[in-house]
């Protein structure tokens, strides 16, 4: 063997992983939102953190949360092939190996959760480390293609950053972290269930069992407005703890309407009206569904610093 | 091949051992800003013994 047969893949210049590669692994985009929620939940928490232990911390929790992004990759890398919207993560186009992916979604997750143990307290790390045993396994591994609920119990597992970033402040959970959860939670089924109504031919080749397959489009309907109605409730109940104020329930109660109006247009539209317009509504109600919650986590932050400098006394 | 010459590989890889090297850096400044916190708010001091008079 001469030198230049050794390992003659990974010298091939089309498939070499530069940084991003690495990067897009752990999943960038979800990672916003792990950051923000983390962040509203640590301000909004009544014990005051040191700024470098509170960026410490946060930064450990989004590290966290992208290790359980490379890991869900790692496994989900046969169903990311398939789809149109994953086609060109970095395992599924060949820039990354399945193993690289696993050797640093276990060294991050280790990372992350010990790190944040030793900056704020071990509370927070068993519970950085729960999240990413529960998406990684619970759901990526287990429920995601066995129940068409996959949704709504993937959901809980981006729900938790801001119950993390309470429990860093304040070492353990209460009503008001609970509630942050909750509005994640809830929110996530209608999220992604508009998002699969307009995307649908993705997961019907992918095999996995999302309620538009097993149920029916007509049930996602159904099941999206019942949803959005109990989030409803519950994010504008929130405005009444010491999480809410003013603010946040004008906020609140603005965008729920409008989230209901959505949601009330999907669930009377059928098939073929929405064909006709190729999707509209949904994919309107899809977008108002990330403004609405970076807007009650926002509404949440301003309360917090509002409450902080003593405008509500 | 002389050793002055810079291998096509190396060039290649030249944005990704940046960024590890930038990763390595920020982890060294992170460890190192959370050890004067931590040491300089008292984290780590052993607590006073009190005598109690009777």
């Amino acid at each position: 063997m001469t030198d230049t047969s050794i390992n003659t893949q990974s010298l091939s210049a089309e498939n070499d992983a530069q940084f991003s590669d690495y990067f897009a692994l752990l999943k960038p985009r979800v990672m916003t939102l792990v950051v923000f929620t983390a962040f509203v939940g640590l301000l909004a928490a009544p014990n005051a953190v040191h700024p470098f232990v509170g960026f410490c911390a946060i930064l450990f929790i989004a590290i966290g949360g992208g290790a359980s992004g490379a890991l869900n990759m790692w496994w989900d890398a046969d169903i990311d092939a398939v789809m149109k919207r994953t086609q060109r993560r970095p395992i599924p186009s060949g820039k990354v190996t399945g193993d690289e992916a696993f050797a640093i979604g276990m060294a991050l997750s280790a990372f992350s959760v010990v790190f944040l143990g030793l900056a704020t307290n071990w509370f927070a790390a068993g519970l950085l480390a729960f999240t990413i045993f529960f998406y990684v396994v619970i759901y990526t591994m287990w429920l995601k293609r066995w129940t068409p609920q996959n949704i709504v119990i993937g959901g809980a597992a981006g729900a938790f950053p801001p119950m993390i970033g309470w429990a860093a402040a304040t070492g353990g959970v209460s009503v008001e972290s609970v509630l942050m959860f909750c509005l994640t939670f809830m929110w996530t089924p209608p999220h992604f269930w508009a998002l699969a109504l307009f995307m649908r031919k993705d997961y019907d080749n992918a095999d996995v069992p999302m309620l538009t397959v097993t149920h029916g489009r007509r049930a996602t309907r159904n099941h999206i407005l019942v949803y959005t109605v109990l989030l409803a409730i519950l994010a504008v109940a929130a405005g009444f703890t010491s999480i809410g104020g003013p603010v946040y329930i004008v906020t609140s109660v603005v965008l729920n309407a409008m989230f209901l109006v959505g949601a009330y247009r999907i669930w009377r539209r059928d098939e073929d009206m929405s064909e006709e317009d190729n999707f509209l509504a949904e994919r309107k109600f899809f977008k108002l569904s990330l403004l609405y919650l970076f807007a009650h986590f926002g509404a949440i932050l301003i309360e917090a610093g509002l409450d902080k400098i003593g405008v509500w006394g | 091949m002389s050793l002055s010459k810079q291998h096509e590989l190396h060039e290649r890889r030249y944005g990704r051992n940046v960024g590890v090297g930038l990763v390595l850096v920020g982890l060294i400044a992170i460890v190192f800003g959370l050890t004067v916190v931590k040491v300089t708010r008292g984290d780590y001091e052993t607590p006073a013994t009190t005598s109690v008079s009777q």
